[in-house]
C-alpha cells in the first residue's frame, strides 16, 4: 500500500509545492514514513537547456570527484551546488543531495537519433552501478526529483519544496513491502524526461527487467518501480511509442477482449501484445507517469490499486484517494475512477 | 433526544472515533459530523443506534465492524464502506471506491450514486442475517467476487447500461445478485449464471427497493417492475475440484 498523487496545470501555469505536499500528508495512512518523494517539472528555468543531475552523495570526497571525473569528460558543468536542505528532527540525513548542470558534448557520439540523452543516460547507468557512494536519482531538463527516507511532511520541509514552481508534480508516500525502505528507493523514479510513481507490486519484475537490461539499462535501485522509468525510455523515446501505446504494452486488453475489436484494430493490438510481451506488466499496480509533456495514469487490468481523477479547469488530478485531490484543490469539479488499464492522459493545450 | 455537532476540518481519526464514541456511551444518539475529508475507520465497531449524519468524503472503511447505527453521508466515501459491517445502515448519497460492503455480514449499504470494482466481494449470510448492498448507479468490474450470501441491486440509474463490466459474481457460491435490464452473458465470472427475474423476486425485493429509493430520495415506481437480471451461483460448491480431486 503506497499513496500517489499527480497535477498538471494544462496551461502551464506554475504552482508550489505547498499544496501537493498537503495532499499527501492526508495519505499518511499508506505510509510507513520510510520513504517519500516529490518531482517538479518547470523547476529550473534559469538552466532551460540543461540536464538537472541529482545525485546523492554518502561523502563529498571520493564518490564526488569520480563523479565530477565522469561527468568532466563527457561535457560541461555549467553550475553545481549542494542541494538546499534543512533539518528535520524525524528525518535522518543519510546522503548530502546535490545537483549538477549539464550540458553533454553532442559530437562525442555517433549513430544516435538524440545524443545528448543517450550520453545522459549512460552516464546515469555508469554512475549508479560503478561509483559506490553515489546515486543519481533525478537527470532531467528544467525539472527535480526530492526524496528521502521519512514521512511526506518531513521529506517537504527537508527540502523547502514550496520554494519549488512546477507546472507539473508528483507525489510519493510509500509503504515498502519487498524492499527495504532507503533514500534511493523513494519514489519518483526518474531518467531524463521520465518520472515515475507507483503504488502496488510488479510482479514480472524478473522478466521486465531482464528485458530493460537486455537493452542496457542496469537496475541498481533495490525495487521495482524502477523497471517502469526505463521501460517507458524506451518503449516512449527510443522506440518512439505514444503515451497511450505505452500503456497498452505495460497493460493490454485482454485476449477475449481483442477478439472482439474490429480487424485492423485487433491485428494492431495483437503485434504490440507480440512484441512487447516482456514489456507487459503483472500484478497489482496503479502508476502515474510525467514528462515534460504531460501525465498520464493507469492501473493494472483488474484493478487491484485504486486511482481516482479530479478536473477543474486547466488543472487534472490523478490520485490514490479522492481526499487528497480535494485537499490541493477544494473547488474540483469533476471526480472519476477510470476503468482498469484504461489510460488517463493530460497534456497541454495550445 | 440529544445531539451532538463536531467540525472535523483537519481533525485525525483517532480523536474523531473517540468523540464519537464517548458521545455514543454518555447517551447521545444523533451525531453530525461536518468537514469530513479523508477520515478513516469513521464508526468502526460501534453498537449502538445512534445516527450519525456525516458531510464531505469520508476516508477508507467507513462503518467497519460496525452493529446498529444508521451513517447518512452526504458526499462520497473512499474504499470499503460497510467491511464486515454486522448490522445497521450506511447510506452514501455520493459515490464510493473500490470493495463497497467488503465481506459485510449483516446491515445495509445504500449508495446513491456509482460504485467501484469488486462492490460486495465475499458478502455472506447466517440465519437471519442477510446484508444489502444497493447502488443507484453503475458498478466496476468483479461485482460480487466470492459472493457466499446476500443481496446486491444495481439500478443502473443514469446510465445506459446498468453493469458494463465484467467478472460479475466472479466465484459467487452463494446470495443473488440483480441488475437492472439485461446482462451480457460474457459480463458473467466464473460460477455465475443467469435466470429470469419472476414476479415472485418482484414480490419479495418490492419493499426492500421501495425502501432503498427512499433513502436515496428517487421515486421507486419506475423500479418496480420485473425489469432485471438476476445472477446466481452455478452450484454451491464452484470450486470443489479446483484445489482437491475427487
Amino acid at each position: 500500500m503506497c499513496g500517489i498523487i499527480g497535477v498538471i496545470d494544462r496551461t502551464r501555469a506554475r504552482m508550489d509545492g505547498s499544496s501537493i505536499k498537503k495532499a499527501l500528508s492526508l495519505m499518511n495512512e499508506r505510509g510507513s514514513g520510510e520513504g517519500a518523494g516529490y518531482v517538479a517539472y518547470g523547476i529550473y528555468p534559469d538552466y532551460p537547456d540543461c540536464y538537472a543531475i541529482h545525485v546523492f552523495f554518502d561523502n563529498l570526497v571520493e564518490p564526488k570527484s569520480k563523479v565530477d571525473e565522469v561527468l568532466h569528460k563527457w561535457g560541461r558543468i555549467v553550475h553545481q551546488e549542494e542541494i538546499p536542505t534543512y533539518e528535520q528532527p524525524c528525518l535522518k540525513r543519510e546522503h548530502i543531495p546535490w545537483r549538477y548542470f549539464y550540458k553533454p558534448y553532442t559530437e562525442f557520439i555517433v549513430g544516435s537519433n538524440n545524443p545528448a540523452e543517450d550520453i545522459v543516460k549512460h552516464l546515469v547507468m555508469t554512475v549508479n552501478s560503478t561509483i559506490p557512494g553515489a546515486l543519481i536519482f533525478s537527470s532531467g531538463i528544467n525539472l527535480g526529483v526530492f526524496k528521502a527516507a521519512g514521512w511526506p511532511e518531513d521529506v517537504a520541509d527537508f527540502y523547502r519544496i514550496e520554494d519549488y514552481k512546477g507546472y507539473i508534480w508528483l507525489a510519493h508516500n510509500r509503504y515498502p513491502t519487498n524492499t527495504p525502505g532507503w533514500w534511493g528507493g523513494a519514489h519518483p523514479f526518474n531518467l531524463l524526461d521520465w518520472a515515475v510513481v507507483h503504488n502496488g507490486e510488479i510482479t514480472s519484475y524478473g522478466t521486465n527487467r531482464r528485458y530493460v537490461e537486455s537493452n542496457g539499462y542496469k537496475c541498481t535501485m533495490s525495487t521495482d518501480t524502477e523497471v517502469v522509468a526505463y521501460l517507458f525510455d524506451l518503449l516512449g523515446r527510443r522506440h518512439g511509442l505514444p503515451s497511450e501505446m505505452v500503456v497498452e504494452a505495460m497493460a493490454p486488453p485482454f485476449w477475449d477482449e481483442i477478439d472482439m475489436l474490429p480487424e485492423k484494430e485487433q491485428k494492431l493490438k495483437r503485434t504490440l501484445r507480440l512484441t512487447y510481451g516482456p514489456a507487459l506488466m503483472n500484478g497489482p499496480f496503479a502508476i502515474v507517469v510525467a514528462t515534460s509533456k504531460g501525465i498520464v495514469g493507469f492501473t493494472d487490468r483488474i484493478k487491484l490499486r485504486p486511482l481516482v481523477v479530479g478536473e477543474n479547469g486547466s488543472r487534472l488530478y490523478i490520485s490514490s484517494e479522492e481526499s487528497a485531490i480535494r485537499v490541493m484543490d477544494p473547488d474540483v469539479k469533476t471526480i472519476y475512477m477510470p476503468r482498469a488499464g484504461e489510460p488517463v492522459i493530460g497534456r497541454f493545450v495550445q | 433526544m440529544e445531539t451532538m455537532t463536531i467540525d472535523a476540518k483537519g481533525m485525525h481519526y483517532t480523536p474523531l472515533n473517540k468523540m464519537i464514541r464517548e458521545a455514543v456511551a454518555s447517551g447521545v444518539r444523533e451525531i453530525v459530523i461536518n468537514n469530513v475529508l479523508g477520515q478513516r475507520f469513521i464508526a468502526n465497531g460501534l453498537r449502538s443506534n445512534v445516527r450519525i449524519t456525516i458531510t464531505g468524503v469520508c476516508g477508507g472503511d467507513l462503518g467497519m465492524f460496525m452493529s446498529g447505527p444508521e451513517c447518512i453521508v452526504r458526499g462520497d466515501c473512499e474504499h470499503a464502506p460497510g467491511n464486515t459491517m454486522d448490522n445497521g445502515t450506511i447510506v452514501i448519497h455520493g459515490s464510493a471506491g473500490d470493495a463497497v460492503a467488503h465481506s459485510m455480514r449483516g446491515g445495509r449499504v445504500f449508495v446513491r450514486g456509482d460504485i467501484g470494482y469488486r462492490g460486495g466481494i465475499h458478502m455472506k449470510q447466517y440465519e437471519q442475517k442477510r446484508p444489502v448492498l444497493a447502488v443507484g448507479g453503475t458498478t466496476h468490474a468483479f461485482l460480487g467476487e466470492y459472493m457466499a450470501g446476500g443481496i446486491i441491486i444495481v439500478l443502473g440509474m443514469g446510465h445506459e447500461v446498468a453493469v458494463k463490466d465484467r467478472g460479475i459474481g466472479s466465484g459467487i457460491h452463494g446470495g443473488e445478485i440483480i441488475i437492472r435490464g439485461d446482462v451480457e452473458d460474457r459480463l458473467l465470472g466464473v460460477g455465475a449464471t443467469k435466470v429470469k427475474f419472476s414476479e415472485d423476486d418482484l414480490k419479495r425485493l418490492s419493499p426492500l427497493i421501495t425502501e432503498f429509493c427512499e433513502y436515496i430520495e428517487v421515486d421507486p415506481s419506475r423500479f418496480l417492475d420485473t425489469g432485471y437480471t438476476r445472477i446466481i451461483p452455478a452450484s454451491s460448491r464452484p470450486f470443489a475440484g479446483k484445489y482437491t480431486w475427487e
